[in-house]
């Protein structure tokens, strides 16, 4: 957190032991809890929204069968009638995304989302699956892909690593856009605070002044809030995308 | 009163379009939120597609110089073609026929998306 007039815009993204002696001794940081908080929400959130069962839905299991329903509709559009399979994985992926870049909004909380440690993992669990499913229905036709069809034999060499390239830096891309996307709006969140700490400090036209952050901030919260549920929602899409690739034949 | 029948006629015509209109609104505003959802999602996506190419060409060709002991050399050639892999991957989003096969499902033939 920024303090005085430096501003430490990177902090917030330290990992301390939380829980006090038995988190130090398991090594156990905000990042896994607040991935173990946003299970739970989604799994509590889940389970007291279908617990009625009703057939006429009340406003909680009518938010999670919506939910349901904008994932089921994602897999199965996109990736056609074998998404079904797939469905609870995107399910899973995008509602711990979308969990953990809200939850990391709240006061006092973490985004695990940022760090690049948490989405390169993510990002390469994807793509993995889609080699192992690539390989699985299309065999070795999978490494046909690598030269594109109907380009001259002479070009093979430059076109062929310039597909496996393409192919490799898709992880790359999923983990860094959501990384980016989480670290640039927290910095600018605790910029803008240091902002009105430090104008505060200049006196009486300082401290009117100083309210110009805080506005700027409550724009950015409505701005965070967006990205959060877009960034989860490009990550699951992709995710879809990829699969798509690997089922057809 | 054929006089006065008319233009109440043509009122409550008016009156029922207008009511239908209310009741069911055109098709495109209930599929707003995923349209533009998806907008948005492929403009935050081509910037990275774009550097991540970049990076893995990058990575790859300092890792092989790094290895083989070839200093520049794997490295410029990777840069260069980590840099049409990136071009590559922006085209392969906009191009026109792109957001249809994205929708359609089966590929079109002409390679990987």
């Amino acid at each position: 957190m920024a303090a005085g007039s430096s501003i430490d815009a990177l902090g917030q993204f330290e990992l301390h032991p939380v829980l006090g002696a038995l988190g130090e001794s398991l090594r156990f940081s905000q990042s896994p809890m607040m991935m173990i908080v946003a299970a739970i929400v989604v799994l509590a959130f889940l389970y007291v929204g279908m617990r009625p069962a009703a057939v006429v839905p009340g406003r909680l299991q009518s938010a999670a069968e919506m939910c349901y329903d904008f994932i089921h509709n994602m897999a199965v559009d996109t990736i056609g009638p074998e998404g079904r399979a797939f469905f609870p994985f995107v399910f899973t992926l995008f509602f711990f995304i979308l969990a953990g870049n809200y939850l990391g909004l709240l006061p006092f909380s973490f985004a695990f989302t940022s760090h690049i440690a948490v989405t390169l993992a993510l990002a390469l669990m994807v793509f993995c699956l889609s080699i192992i499913v690539s390989l699985k229905v299309q065999g070795a036709k999978f490494f046909a892909h690598f030269m594109p069809a109907g380009a001259p034999k002479a070009l093979a060499p430059l076109l062929i690593p310039i597909e496996i390239l393409s192919f490799l830096s898709r992880p790359v891309s999923l983990s860094i856009r959501l990384f980016a996307n989480m670290v640039a709006g927290h910095v600018m969140f605790d910029m803008f605070a240091a902002f009105t700490i430090m104008l505060a400090g200049l006196g009486f036209f300082g401290d009117i002044i100083a309210v110009g952050p805080v506005v700027i901030n409550i724009a950015l919260m409505a701005l965070e809030l967006l990205v959060g549920a877009l960034q989860a929602y490009v990550f699951a899409i992709l995710t879809c995308i990829y699969l798509r690739e690997a089922v057809a034949h | 009163m054929d006089k006065d029948n008319d233009p109440s006629d043509e009122s409550f015509d008016r009156r029922l379009e207008a009511a239908r209109e209310r009741m069911n609104p055109p098709a495109p505003a209930a599929r707003d939120t995923g349209g533009t959802l998806s907008d948005l999602g492929l403009v935050i996506r081509s910037g990275t597609e774009l550097v991540s190419a970049l990076v893995v060409g990058v990575a790859i060709g300092w890792g092989l110089d790094h290895w083989l002991h070839t200093k520049p050399w794997f490295l410029i050639v990777f840069s260069l073609l980590g840099g049409v892999a990136g071009v590559l991957n922006v085209w392969r989003l906009v191009r026109p026929d792109a957001i249809n096969t994205e929708a359609d499902g089966p590929d079109d033939g002409s390679g990987r998306i």
